[in-house]
């Protein structure tokens, strides 16, 4: 999840999403009203600016957003407030991982297609299903990680993910530090291996493992902190590495010398849902905001002023060309195994931490 | 003067507020981290009240015990290197003008009052490639281009001395501005050098002092998580790293925790064995 690698945001949500909790919330004067999660920080700030007060406009339902602490955290409150029949948010923004997590508990009240107007156009990756088939998440926010190189260092882009293993490269890369924010195991399988298929099976994930390690005299910095990379990609101390595809563009665009390339493998794509907590009793103004919020206008101004990747489909949308390539990108995206993430956690962890730190 | 033994209840009150200190911030906070090392792991949500050991089998590996002798071998090299440079650092200290001492002391309690995370990206600058001190020596032609000095162990040492240097510097500055200056006075008039009477006799004079500030510095860089990471490589992350990984990002906080005890108890033995042997050598 982008926001789970500062620090300083992670502890700040967990803050705010706690304060939440402890207080009753207050009824709005309004007849209707809905309480949404979102990430703490950048997501709740832009959402509460740009998106939250149209919606309220248009449908007569005020929102009260509560902002959701990172990592499973949020998860667990909504599980334990399920069992006693609370809801602290009736929508919440949740991760993929989280979202199949949920799923085992039915803690996600299936959404009826129906009543989401432009359905048929979602990107498939923006639909998540139970096993059965019935619909557990709409895609919320998503956004993409990309291949950075700093503009000096490098003059021509490169056009492939295999340029981390390129020995020229020799202790030039950032990436990021954890196996399930990284998606490197995937980026593996899709460069050199023939797609992430290849990590069905544990004899697969341990030949990317092993490929993979042959990166590491490559990476100079495997990093936790987004602002750590940013600045040394920036002022080219480390030139080359993986980072967020539209922070890069408006770095870029504020004349530093940086470029955010999209693979030929395709970008990481990396996104979160929209659920309903089976304990709310407003599935029905739930179903109304997932039904707005995935409308093609919408996904234009969430582009246009969070900065996130549209979930339907490019020509559905009234993004211009230079719009969508900010967010994003017509390459096939490389898309996370986050069944793994929830089958494999621990194992896959374990061997990443093995990897990178011995 | 004999002390009369408390008697009624009221003699013992002066104990109290202690320890309801005690309690309320080491007794409750330690517990709940062992009871949580041996809760049952979640993949799916938290923790689930259980008493199993899989937490501590997990870190029973050459993998984890490689990760807790180098924060450990870490955490003592950064107290000799402090004791060595802060103790005739402070000895000269104490030798000058309470003005220059004074000056001395309020610079290093600034130094104090910089987070982590400054001193972090500080030392990262000033080691880094395209802005670091190596442009300094290329500039006076002793080098040919500049490199970057980091991440590196050297790195992680110096930053995490930095950190601990002005704490040193403190713990050990009552017990040298207190020391008889007779003492070295005689070993002066008996022919010793200045050298000589510094090593012979201020050193052994306050071996409790050094010791006490050794172990000091040891137990406040074992808890050092950031500068590892800021200024190391993956291999020179210590095991305060791991917990957080752990704890942070993997939600893992019964193994999180059990790290933690173990890394408590292991350096609680060490603290022990330490005090234990200079006692005997006291005795001797």
């Amino acid at each position: 999840m982008k926001i789970e690698l500062t620090r300083r945001t992670v502890l700040g949500a967990a803050i705010a999403g706690a304060s939440a909790l402890a207080m009753p919330s207050v009824l709005c004067a309004q007849d209707k009203s809905l309480k949404v999660g979102v990430y703490g920080g950048y997501f709740k700030k832009s959402f509460d600016e740009h998106i939250f007060p149209e919606f309220t406009k248009a449908s007569g339902i005020a929102v009260e957003s509560v902002a959701e602490p990172t990592g499973e955290a949020w998860l667990v409150q909504l599980e334990q407030a399920a069992k006693a029949g609370q809801a602290p948010a009736d929508v919440s923004m949740m991760s993929q991982t989280s979202t199949l997590k949920g799923q085992s508990t039915e803690l996600w009240t299936p959404i009826d297609d129906k009543k989401i107007k432009n359905f048929a156009d979602l990107l498939p990756q923006f639909v998540n299903k139970y096993p059965d088939g019935r619909v557990a998440g709409i895609g919320a926010v998503a956004w993409y990680i990309t291949l950075v190189t700093n503009t000096d260092a490098y003059p021509t882009a490169p056009d492939s993910w295999a340029a981390f293993w390129d020995p020229a490269n020799a202790d030039k890369l950032g990436l990021l530090a954890l196996v399930s924010n990284s998606f490197l195991l995937e980026v593996t399988a899709a460069t050199f291996f023939g797609g992430t298929n290849a990590l069905d099976t544990e004899e697969g994930l341990l030949k990317a493992f092993d490929k993979l390690a042959e990166v590491k005299p490559n990476v100079r910095l495997w990093y936790r902190d987004e602002a750590q990379f940013e600045q040394a990609l920036k002022s080219g101390e480390i030139p080359m590495g993986q980072y967020y595809h539209d922070v890069t563009g408006l770095a870029a665009a504020d004349g530093q010398p940086v470029r955010s390339t999209f693979p030929k493998e395709g970008g990481i794509q990396d996104s979160g849902n929209w659920v309903i907590s089976r304990a709310s009793e407003k599935a029905e103004e739930a179903h109304v905001f997932i039904d707005y919020m995935s409308q093609p206008s919408i996904q234009g101004l969430m582009s246009r002023k969070v900065g996130t990747a549209p979930t339907l489909k490019k020509d559905k949308l009234d993004l211009t060309a230079e719009e969508f390539a900010a967010v994003s990108s017509e390459i096939q995206p490389i898309l996370p195994r986050y069944d793994l993430y929830t089958t494999k956690a621990d194992w896959l962890n374990q061997k990443w931490t093995e990897m990178i730190a011995s | 003067m004999k002390r009369e033994p408390p008697k009624t209840l009221a003699d013992y009150t002066p104990l109290f507020f202690p320890a309801v200190m005690l309690i309320v911030f080491f007794v409750i906070p330690f517990s709940t981290m062992i009871a949580v090392s041996f809760f049952r792991r979640d993949p799916a949500g938290f923790y689930k009240p259980d008493f199993v050991f899989d937490n501590y089998a997990r870190f029973l590996s050459l993998f984890f015990a490689n990760i807790l002798g180098f924060s450990l071998m870490l955490a003592v090299l950064v107290a000799i290197v402090c004791v060595v440079v802060a103790f005739p650092f402070t000895y000269l200290l104490t030798k000058q003008s309470r003005k220059v001492q004074t000056i001395w002391l309020v610079c290093l309690l600034s130094v104090l009052s910089l987070s982590e995370v400054i001193i972090g990206f500080a030392w990262s600058t000033l080691f880094s490639r395209t802005a670091g001190i190596t442009n300094l020596a290329v500039w006076l032609g002793l080098m040919d281009k500049p490199v970057a000095l980091l991440p590196s162990f050297g790195v992680v040492l110096t930053g995490m001395v930095y950190q601990a240097l002005p704490y040193t510097i403190l713990v050990l500055y009552p017990a040298l501005v207190r020391l008889d200056p007779t003492l070295t006075e005689a070993a002066r008039t008996l022919g010793s050098s200045p050298v000589r009477a510094f090593l012979n006799v201020v050193l052994p004079a306050l071996r409790n002092t050094v010791v006490a500030t050794l172990i000091m510095v040891f137990v406040f860089a074992l808890g050092s998580y950031l500068l590892p990471q800021l200024l190391g490589r993956p291999q020179h992350w210590t095991l305060s790293v791991h917990i957080t990984d752990q704890a942070i990002y993997q939600s893992n906080m019964p193994f999180a925790a059990a790290m933690a005890v173990f890394l408590v108890l292991i350096s609680l033995a060490l603290v022990g064995l330490t005090l234990l042997a200079g006692r005997r050598e006291n005795a001797l």
